[in-house]
């Protein structure tokens, strides 16, 4: 009964996600105030109901409802109840439902919160946010229903997939669908801007804060999905540009040019019709993340559908979105009117540079991720481009992103005086040299390339601090001056330098991960292995029992000197039911360097085979990836995003002068 | 600065990155791009020595062997017609099988052995890479939801 109250909530909310598709654009352009407000209604009222589904969904997995086709093919009863409802989304059905629900979690939120926008772009934003919902909900009533029964029910379940059986993957997916489809809402706006012909400061603010919090959420979606794969496929690799993850780059360098490139629309009002096109860009990309990994066209984890009619379905809902809104800046984006004028060498035109690169680093991973279904498709020969395609074209384009990151704070907005900035980032260069030097002198002979990275990762992290310091007047006013300028500085100039900061911190975990060390050899109980100043000792094997898998249980201790450091148990799971196994890895990390276990496949002559890695600085990547979010919050925490964007004369006085 | 100057800069700048971009993307597509064989392909196509490829198939049943080393394993792929041997020294995915569907990823020796620099990990036993399928179609050793081959679900 109440699967098909779920099943009858998520037709109801299609209907009226049709009608918030059209009545309030219809009433932006009659000036009729009564049908645009029926955009804000229908917006929450749409949400309630697909939350309603997904909540039937979720009580058909906990109660392990069996007459439902979706939960016999991926739930169990002797599953853990986490995983019973991360099971959930661990699923193309439930996993579109999710979409939906963040989509129309989203559109009520701008509903919610929209209170002080002009009412005709509410309603436009609202009508678009209503047209992807119902292509979306569409999508999956015609092709990929959750809700349906089979009769007579079995008495259990198939399961799920053992390595999604794992408490780091059970919140990807919820923190990536946060970031792919929070960039809805910064597409809604620029289609309705569109519509209206009408871009200025005002509309980059109520934008930005959207885009900050999408982009906040798809980072760290993608750093847990990476850290997932770092721990439990055992081998320690963290990234592997495969496709899969790539679907989920492309949007996230769009994101990170599309929050920088409308700071310049809300401070300078310029590069209006470019910040329009990268929104639609950087939702474009979410959709064809969505269809790369949704459709069974790629061959991983992820792809449960190979039903062909879905990628058809999702392939036309993304030519209509794609096609419709590129037709409908074609049309309108000359009429947008530029602005402020800037020299090239501003701050302005660093973060054009800025957006330049990242559009482009987007641009060749998009190239090197579709070209080979392209050649399939064409019927070409099959081929993969694997990570030195992407090496020898990302690298490239990231290093002198970096060096600008650290320049640009320092520029002043229309005309900068590079000479000046640079001096001010004599401490900056100085750190840069010295960690490159002390680098060559500790590794000699080791990569120089990584030793490059740590000189970049000191340069941008010195950058960071430079403007900050610059921005308090350290050491030049008292320190009671800078420390009341310290507290007076805006929260979003913070969230900058945080940010900043992060990007620093994951560059040298990318750098530090080139000086990792491996052990790979067989170990009987009493072996020990020595490797980066740790000994390992290897005791036996135990056999343990999970709640729905058995395994064998190492049991290493590890010490340096005489000191024991830690006991790790890494494990070789085995799921009956599945008949698979797993590997669940050990990691003893002190947050500057990870010692990573995971053991293979006995020979069943009393040995085992283990894999030890040290990994120095890997932790740093996620830690990098967890600041630079904590910036986007800090900075989406700023006042300025609360007060009336229709009065903002009123907060200027109040922040700082360097503002 | 005028308008036009203005415009004339981001446009120079604009194209002067696409430039750099193109060249970049065309010489690492050149020299990386992966092609795919089946067994059958390997032996017909005349692959040359040294050069990067995947091949996928069939681990054969009977075929692996480990060394003392514990390290490394040897083992052939095949497809029905034909089958190579392959070398991989490194960890194996967690579910390297006998009679399930690889795809490995190295290039050919001289002797005609396969030296594998990465075994390729399918995260599903229920799933089969689609490139082998298309090479079991190939090689007529497919049948539609076989149990032996698994098939995609």
């Amino acid at each position: 009964m109440i699967v098909e109250l779920g099943h009858f909530a998520l037709v109801l909310a299609l209907v009226i996600s049709l009608a918030q598709a059209s009545l309030p654009l219809w009433g932006a352009a009659k000036h009729q105030l009564g049908m645009m407000e029926l955009g804000r209604g229908a917006a929450i009222a749409s949400f309630v109901l697909v939350a309603l589904a997904f909540a039937a969904l979720i009580n058909a997995y906990v109660t392990s409802d069996f007459s439902v086709v979706n939960v016999v093919q991926n739930s169990h009863t002797d599953k853990p109840l986490l995983y019973k409802i991360t099971g959930v989304w661990g699923n193309h059905e439930g996993s579109m439902v999710l979409w939906v629900f963040i989509l129309t979690l989203f559109g009520a939120a701008v509903a919610w919160f929209g209170g002080n926008l002009p009412p005709e772009l509410r309603a436009r934003v609202l009508a678009v946010q209503g047209m992807i919902g119902s292509g979306f909900l569409l999508f999956i009533l015609f092709t990929s229903n959750p809700f349906l029964r089979e009769i007579p029910a079995p008495a259990n379940g198939q399961g799920l997939n053992p390595v999604l059986q794992d408490p780091g993957l059970a919140f990807h997916p919820p923190f990536l669908y946060l970031g792919y489809v929070g960039f809805s809402v910064a597409f809604s706006f620029a289609v309705a801007a569109l519509i209206e012909g009408r871009v200025d400061a005002a509309w980059a603010r109520w934008v930005r804060p959207w885009t900050l919090a999408a982009w906040c959420a798809l980072t760290i979606g993608i750093a847990m999905g990476s850290w997932w794969a770092y721990y439990t496929l055992g081998w320690g690799g963290w990234w592997f540009w495969d496709p899969v993850e790539n679907a989920s780059l492309m949007p996230w360098l769009a994101g990170t040019a599309l929050i920088h490139s409308s700071i310049v629309v809300e401070k300078r009002d310029t590069l209006k019709s470019w910040t329009v096109l990268l929104a639609i860009i950087t939702f474009s990309l979410s959709l064809v993340g969505t269809f790369l990994v949704r459709s069974g066209v790629l061959t991983s984890v992820h792809a449960f559908a190979v039903d062909p009619l879905r990628g058809t379905f999702i392939l036309l809902l993304i030519l209509v979105a794609v096609g419709g809104s590129l037709t409908l800046y074609a049309v309108r984006a000359p009429t947008l009117k530029g602005g402020g004028l800037f020299a090239p060498v501003s701050r302005e035109g660093a973060l054009v540079l800025n957006n330049l690169l990242l559009s482009c680093a987007a641009a060749t991973v998009f190239l090197g991720t579709l070209y080979p279904l392209f050649l399939d498709a064409v019927g070409g020969p099959k081929v993969s481009v694997g990570y030195p395609f992407f090496n020898r074209t990302f690298a490239p384009l990231m290093v002198p992103l970096l060096v600008a990151v650290a320049v640009g704070p320092l520029l002043a907005w229309k005309r900068g005086d590079l000479l000046g900035a640079l001096q001010r980032l004599w401490a900056a260069f100085a750190a840069a040299i010295v960690v490159a030097l002390v680098g060559l002198y500790v590794t000699h002979g080791g990569p120089v390339l990584a030793v490059f990275g740590f000189a970049l990762a000191a340069w941008v992290a010195g950058g960071a601090l430079t403007e900050w310091a610059e921005r308090v007047r350290l050491f030049r006013a008292g320190p009671s001056e800078s420390a009341r300028r310290a507290i007076r500085l805006p929260r979003a100039a913070y969230g900058m330098t945080v940010a900043h900061l992060g990007l620093a911190v994951a560059v040298a975990g990318f750098a530090g991960s080139a000086f990792e060390q491996e052990r790979i050899q067989e170990m009987r109980p009493g072996d020990v292995v020595s490797m980066a100043g740790y000994n390992l000792q290897f005791r036996g094997v135990e056999e343990v029992q999970g709640a729905n898998f058995s395994a064998d249980q190492g049991d290493f201790v590890l010490s340096r000197g005489p000191e024991t450091i830690a006991v790790l148990h890494p494990e070789r799971r085995f799921f009956p039911l599945q008949q698979q196994t797993t590997a669940k890895t050990a990691i003893h990390t002190n947050f500057f360097a990870d010692y990573y276990l995971a053991i293979g496949d006995p020979d069943g002559k009393g040995a085992w085979a283990v894999r030890a890695y040290w990994k120095p600085l890997v932790p740093w990547i996620w830690i990098g990836a967890v600041i630079m979010a904590a910036g986007g919050m800090m900075s989406l925490s700023d006042r300025r995003w609360r007060v009336g964007a229709a009065q903002p004369a009123r907060a200027r006085p109040l922040a700082a002068p360097a503002e | 600065m005028t308008r036009k100057r203005r415009r004339l800069y981001l446009v120079l700048g604009g194209l002067g990155t696409l430039a750099v971009v193109s060249g970049l993307v065309l010489s690492a597509m050149s020299d990386n791009l992966v092609f795919f064989y089946s067994p059958s392909d390997l032996r017909a196509k005349d692959v040359p020595e040294g050069r990067l490829v995947r091949i996928g198939g069939l681990v054969e049943n009977g075929s692996v062997t480990h060394a003392d080393d514990g390290r490394t394993i040897d083992f052939r792929v095949t497809d029905g017609k034909e089958d190579v041997p392959v070398t991989y020294t490194g960890p194996l995915p967690d579910l390297f099988r006998e009679g399930q569907g690889v795809v490995v990823e190295g290039a050919l020796e001289r002797d005609g052995n396969f030296q594998a620099s990465e075994v390729l990990a399918k995260h599903d036993e229920k799933y089969m890479p689609p490139e082998v399928v298309d090479a079991l179609k190939r090689a007529g050793r497919w049948q539609e939801g076989a149990k032996t081959a698994g098939g995609p679900q």
